[in-house]
């Protein structure tokens, strides 16, 4: 009995509770982003934003989620029930189990696997499915319509988003995340990479369905999309699926390219600052550009939208890894690699 | 032990049942998604043996690219469902000669009997014994190092195969209008605008 306590039961829980630390304050960050986000758009568009629940309007964000879980949640007819109802469960989960790889601080991770990078772009690949089976459980056209724009788009960019990363591993010579972060003590990448960088920042707010590239929730003419028939809790949960996919494309741009929780000079006060608020400011700071990007752009037409990820992004990406490799070749410049 | 047993049997179960479903599900969409689960459990079964770079590659080529495609296609398709039954029984037969065929071989391979027993010992080893070696790298070796020319070569087929898919289905359709960036581009204000002076009471 005591050894199924020590080598089963205790560690599960201890995960669980590792889960819990995670998936919190994720919650809390992504609740705060929705409240940042108008904030941030209603000051660059002179408005005051949110100001009445609470000092400074800091309790909308809990406002509007009583409101959603108190509403009744309606399932159209003609739906296809099960689907239906699970799409949003499985954005909400998708968007959540890619933080089991990410390191906010050295050590600082729920599993540090070999492959952490692959993990990520994989299940960021997935998260084109819960958009999907919306907008074809609805059994509605412009839910349809939206889905169809979104699947096309997300398959796109992540075409331009693998070569991006594996320009980034030529670099690194590891696929896990630790290593990546670590390679980057002298230089963060976004100096020697910065093509690549500004391709991925791009290619992240497609796949994220951001502004200027929402077209797949485009209000004017979609109405919003795949998300139209959801009301209540189902589509609390596709909004919070939607900006935790935000800050988990920030978390991976940081990791990449932005040097992780590394300060961003090596000198004494700069390395007394613990490495998790280094990764929390970085993230900060790209999730500020996906709301500044928003208030800025006007949103893209789609045939340009395909243009740019086909024939700008995937090109250009692929030039810069043969570059790339062709440069380690030449220079000599090999990564720490096992043999 | 226990548990990995445990879940080797779940993700067994589930990708067996699920490709069950995949043949008997009534909508070809749940096909598809049932389809989907199967990709991702057998992935689960890839990193049980410790594969995790193949899982994470089966994930991302099949679950994310492939099965996207052709749940794009079932869902644009307008089938009639009950027509889609009424072969089941004619072609029955043979598809139950395809199973029991592959069923056979897989029994030759996997059971005593062995083609040729020497041939295992061909097989290039990488170069570092497996815990010095993330599987990763193990596999770099073995396609891009011990196999590239047939590893290249094998991309030149699929090459292949793609630019003939791409030339069958080109066709240029006369009086398209297509918009073309670099012209827009190198637009100058001289050549578009001109500036006349108009007397008033004539036109231009």
């Amino acid at each position: 009995m005591v050894e199924f306590w020590w080598s089963y039961a205790w560690p599960t829980i201890w995960i669980v509770i590792q889960i819990l630390f995670i998936v919190v304050p994720l919650l809390i960050v992504v609740a705060y982003l929705t409240y940042a986000e108008r904030k941030v758009i209603g000051l660059m568009q002179l408005r005051m934003g949110p100001n009445v629940v609470g000092p400074f309007g800091l309790f909308q964000p809990f406002a509007d989620a009583l409101k959603l879980m108190t509403k009744e949640l309606i399932i159209p007819t003609g739906a296809n029930r099960v689907v239906f109802l699970l799409a949003p469960m499985l954005t909400f989960i998708l968007a959540m189990v890619g933080w089991a790889v990410i390191p906010v601080d050295e050590g600082w991770v729920l599993s540090d696997i070999n492959v952490g990078v692959l993990y990520l772009f994989a299940i960021s690949s997935l998260g084109v499915y819960g958009i999907i089976m919306a907008g074809w459980a609805s059994n509605s056209k412009y839910p349809f319509l939206g889905a169809l724009r979104s699947a096309a788009q997300m398959v796109s960019y992540e075409v331009s988003i693998g070569f991006v990363i594996i320009t980034v591993l030529l670099a690194v010579g590891s696929l896990n995340l630790t290593d990546i972060v670590l390679a980057q003590q002298d230089v963060w990448f976004f100096i020697p990479l910065l093509p690549m960088f500004i391709v991925f920042v791009i290619s992240a707010l497609a796949e994220t369905n951001r502004a200027p590239f929402d077209l797949p929730e485009a209000e004017a003419e979609l109405v919003t999309g795949y998300n139209v028939e959801y009301s209540a809790m189902a589509f609390a949960l596709f909004f919070l699926g939607e900006y935790a996919n935000m800050v988990l494309m920030s978390g991976m741009t940081v990791i990449l390219f932005l040097g992780g929780w590394l300060p961003p000079l090596d000198i004494a006060i700069f390395n007394w600052v613990p490495g998790i608020i280094w990764f929390a400011l970085k993230v900060s700071a790209m999730l500020f550009v996906f709301l500044w990007v928003r208030a800025t752009l006007p949103r893209y037409r789609y045939d340009q939208l395909m243009r740019l990820g086909w024939k700008v992004f995937l090109p250009a990406s692929l030039l810069w890894v043969v570059v790339t490799a062709g440069a380690i070749v030449v220079f000599d410049w090999y990564p720490g690699v096992v043999n | 032990m226990i548990i990995q047993a445990l879940v080797f049997y779940l993700f067994a179960a589930v990708v067996v049942a699920s490709g069950v479903m995949v043949i008997s599900a009534r909508n070809p969409v749940h096909s598809v998604l049932f389809l989907i689960l199967a990709f991702f459990n057998s992935a689960g079964l890839f990193v049980l043996i410790g594969a995790e770079f193949l899982a994470m590659i089966l994930v991302v080529v099949y679950v994310g690219a492939v099965a996207v495609l052709f749940l794009f296609v079932v869902m644009m398709l307008d089938i009639n469902f009950s027509e889609l039954r009424e072969g089941f029984l004619q072609y029955l037969p043979i598809g139950a000669l395809v199973g029991l065929i592959l069923a056979a071989e897989l029994i030759l391979i996997f059971g005593t009997w062995a083609v040729a027993p020497e041939a295992g010992q061909a097989l290039a080893a990488p170069a570092l014994p497996p815990d010095q070696l993330t599987n990763t790298h193990a596999i770099g070796q073995i396609i891009y190092t011990d196999y590239i020319y047939l590893f290249q070569a094998a991309g030149l087929v699929l090459l292949i195969a793609m630019i003939g898919a791409i030339v069958l289905t080109l066709r240029h359709r006369p009086g398209v209008r297509r918009q073309k960036i670099a012209d827009q581009v190198s637009r100058r204000r001289e050549d578009v605008v001109e500036v006349r002076d108009i007397t008033s009471g004539s036109g231009v």
